[in-house]
């Protein structure tokens, strides 16, 4: 749920290779590592910034900068998405890998994760190979001892010949050796692997052919090896980055002398990559080797964990009441803070108005300003605000923990019987955030086919600008009579439905779209699921706070402003013997009787089309303004005057349908149209929720008058 | 020594040596890239609640992956 300022505002754009240096001397220096590895915590260590952080692998989609300051330079950060290898095979990995070999950073810090450092060396060599300036930064060495793992990085730094470097990211003063070794870095040489001996002689016909003008850009061995290798996509990428070396003709002839060379020994373009990547792979156990000692178990809390937290008996079964849990909190602890805030924003407008006429301004001023846009401002922030501030801390605690992972792991079945993927279910999570940051998020689906699923799906989950909405209908409509204990328990139950309903219309969704106009057959899934770790408590509660909510709540409210002012000069112009706002709804009315809703509600989902925090406020106030009841404190007033209005159980089911099953809002949109770059699909991605949901109304509204509800 | 057997019939918890790694080319080189490579010890440590995907421990991490992805791996338990 990477919702923050920098991954659904504007900075969301890939900035692609541009270093925003401040000086002359600036250094970039680029972070790479294994996804999951504490990147993005190593990053906003060094640079004091708050970019998102979690304990599941694909959380960092993009390159994000900052910057450091230390006594004698200053540096600019790139944050790199993770990458197991060089060799990219995701579009994520691609942006990763092509930075280190092309944009140049003066020094690449390779993050490692000390609880399974031989893996990740295979990215450490490989990374060696292209940069003369590495550092290997070892994080979660805490972790580490904890599990008995030994390391030592001296023995490393010798057999590496770079500088190794042990920290725990989470604590800010050991990363101080890390700052000094960057400080003290000299060029070193490119790291040797040797390879068997058809590939070495292969990349010794084509190293000598290479020109000057080439060699100065990029460290010649690990060209040849990368054109022997044959990866088209790297092969495009060099021929965009460095120019075109086709028509060299030493190099092309140099070519196909080796590729006779090794045609002659027998191997085929998979046996080569297969051989260099088993040398990389047996030369990081070599590293490796007794610097690094694990004690056995190390991992049996993890494991009896994985067995509750995925197996047969308890893997769904805890899904859904953990969900249940957040939700019952989440309602819960609302309610009062939502009450007071109420209380005391209401009663500010009471001031606002004697302020008004004791200055002497115009009726009109007074109404438009106080009425329409604080009014509106007054409701999205009592409204919002608690449930926002319960939500996200919860739901970070649960993405630190390492569970998110687990979810995608117990949903890939159903996922790939819709013939899509498991990890469609993460970015499914990072929607309840937010769908512009799921859709973003969606970039670590490797298969197109399957990423586009996702991100035409991925409104059918609702965002937080949609749990008010919900929370409120539920509360005001189906649990109204039932107060405390119980009354909560119920709401949280219902929304829980609710959202399984959307995960269960998700499903729909993937599958009649993969059997239309994505057809195709389920690629691969590959996930890793991170150890457990026990999240920073305080440090969550106040950073979800200051960077999720306040954020999205400053959204809400710049969009409910100018809505306040239109709705209320939509309410008090009158063409003929009406407003204008009672034409609209009118004029809608006969369409959205039919799936169950009234002229009002369709006119406030089309008006919360830049944000749908702002349905509910502006529902309400279209019916104040067509004059009922004269005050909105508590959900009992509220119920009333929806009543009041013709609102009926049917109607509330309606609101509940429509609000999980219709267009994404236009932030959303546009990032789909970014991510796809498709105006189709970015059709196709409001259509077929809006479709959706206007069966499912019809559906319900005929059973409410079936039923006589 | 025993026969070969394929990866995603490997039980839980029990361990095992990765003989030849048949499996399709862009799959191939993701595992190999995870430290699956021949000669590497797995280990089975549990099944997804409808029985596939399966978690291994590869190279130190958890890594889950589906018995049609491993199925044209070849493993010594």
């Amino acid at each position: 749920m990477g919702i923050t300022a920098s991954s659904v505002g504007r900075n969301a754009v890939d900035s692609g290779f541009e270093i925003k240096k401040h000086g002359e001397n600036d250094c970039t220096i680029a972070l790479a590592g294994n996804p999951n590895v504490g990147k993005s915590t190593v990053f906003n260590a060094l640079t004091g910034m708050n970019q998102h952080t979690g304990n599941w692998p694909g959380k960092t989609v993009a390159i994000a900068q900052g910057c450091c300051r230390t006594q004698s330079r200053n540096y600019v950060m790139v944050d790199l998405p993770g990458t197991y290898s060089l060799m990219a095979h995701s579009a994520e990995e691609e942006v990763a890998r092509n930075f280190i070999c092309f944009a140049s950073p003066d020094t690449v810090i390779v993050v490692c994760d000390a609880t399974c450092l031989e893996r990740n060396m295979n990215l450490v060599l490989q990374t060696a190979e292209i940069s003369k300036n590495v550092i290997v930064c070892i994080n979660l060495m805490d972790e580490a001892k904890r599990k008995g793992i030994k390391i030592n990085t001296t023995l490393l730094s010798e057999r590496l010949g770079i500088p190794v470097i042990g920290v725990t990211a989470r604590k800010k003063k050991s990363l101080a050796p890390l700052v000094a070794a960057l400080d003290g870095i000299k060029d070193s040489s490119y790291f040797h692997i040797n390879y068997p001996e058809p590939i070495e002689a292969a990349v010794e016909i084509i190293e000598s052919a290479i020109p000057e003008s080439i060699r100065e850009k990029i460290n010649p061995r690990w060209l040849s090896l990368r054109l022997i290798d044959s990866d088209p996509t790297l092969e495009a990428e060099i021929e965009k980055r460095i120019g075109s070396f086709s028509d060299i003709p030493e190099l092309r002839l140099a070519l196909s002398k080796a590729k006779a060379v090794l045609g002659k020994a027998g191997l085929l373009p998979s046996d080569i990559c297969d051989a260099i990547a088993q040398s990389l792979i047996s030369k990081a156990h070599e590293v490796c080797k007794d610097a690094v000692e694990i004690s056995k178990d190390y991992s049996k809390t993890d494991r009896r964990l994985d067995r509750f937290f995925t197996s047969r008996a308890t893997g769904y079964p805890v899904m859904v009441l953990l969900l249940l849990l957040v939700f019952w909190l989440t309602v819960t602890g609302a309610n009062y803070p939502s009450q007071i805030l109420s209380d005391l924003l209401f009663g500010i407008q009471d001031k606002l108005s004697e302020l008004f006429y004791s200055l002497g301004s115009p009726e009109w001023l007074h109404d438009c300003l106080v009425l329409g846009v604080y009014r509106v401002l007054a409701w999205v922030v009592s409204v919002m605000l608690p449930p926002m501030a319960i939500f996200f801390p919860l739901f970070s605690l649960l993405e630190d923990s390492g569970y998110l992972p687990r979810v995608a792991y117990n949903l890939d079945k159903p996922f790939r019987l819709c013939n899509a993927c498991g990890k469609q279910s993460l970015t499914m999570c990072m929607g309840f955030g937010c769908n512009a940051a799921g859709v973003v998020g969606c970039r670590i689906i490797d298969s197109p086919r399957e990423r586009l699923l996702a991100i035409l799906t991925n409104s059918l989950v609702p965002c937080n600008g949609r749990f008010p909405t919900l929370i409120t209908i539920i509360t005001v409509f189906f649990i109204g009579t039932a107060s405390g204990f119980f009354g909560s328990f119920l709401s949280a139950l219902a929304l829980t439905a609710v959202i399984v309903l959307g995960v269960l219309a998700t499903f729909a969704a993937t599958k009649i779209l993969s059997e239309t106009v994505l057809k195709g057959v389920p690629s691969s899934f590959i996930l890793e699921l991170p150890p457990y770790r026990r999240p920073k408590i305080a440090e969550t509660l106040i950073r979800s706070i200051f960077d999720r909510t306040l954020f999205v709540l400053g959204r809400a409210v710049a969009v409910a402003a100018p809505a306040g002012l239109v709705i209320w000069i939509f309410a008090n112009i009158s063409i003929g013997d009406a407003s204008l706002l009672s034409h609209c709804a009118d004029f809608l009315d006969p369409f959205a009787r039919l799936i169950g809703l009234d002229g009002v509600i369709l006119l406030a989902f089309i008006l919360g089309f830049p944000a749908n925090e702002i349905v509910i406020p502006i529902m309400l106030m279209a019916y104040y303004s067509l004059g009922t009841l004269p005050d909105l404190g508590t959900s009992y007033e509220i119920g009333a005057m929806l009543i009041e209005n013709g609102w009926t159980a049917t109607t509330a089911v309606c609101v509940i349908l429509f609000s999980l099953m219709h267009w994404p809002c236009s932030t959303t949109l546009m990032t789909v149209k970014k991510e796809t770059g498709s105006i189709k699909y970015t059709f196709l991605a409001a259509a077929l929720p809006t479709a959706m949901g206007i069966i499912a109304c019809m559906i319900a509204a005929e059973i409410g008058r079936v039923m006589g509800l | 020594m025993s026969k070969p057997i394929a990866m995603n019939n490997i039980e839980i918890n029990a361990t095992a040596t990765v003989r030849k790694i048949n499996a399709p080319e862009g799959i191939r080189r993701r595992l190999m890239d995870i430290g699956l490579t021949e000669n590497s010890k797995i280990e089975c440590i549990g099944k997804s609640p409808m029985g596939d995907p399966s978690a291994y421990l590869i190279c130190g991490a958890v890594i889950a992956i589906r018995a049609s992805d491993c199925a044209d791996i070849l493993v010594e338990v």
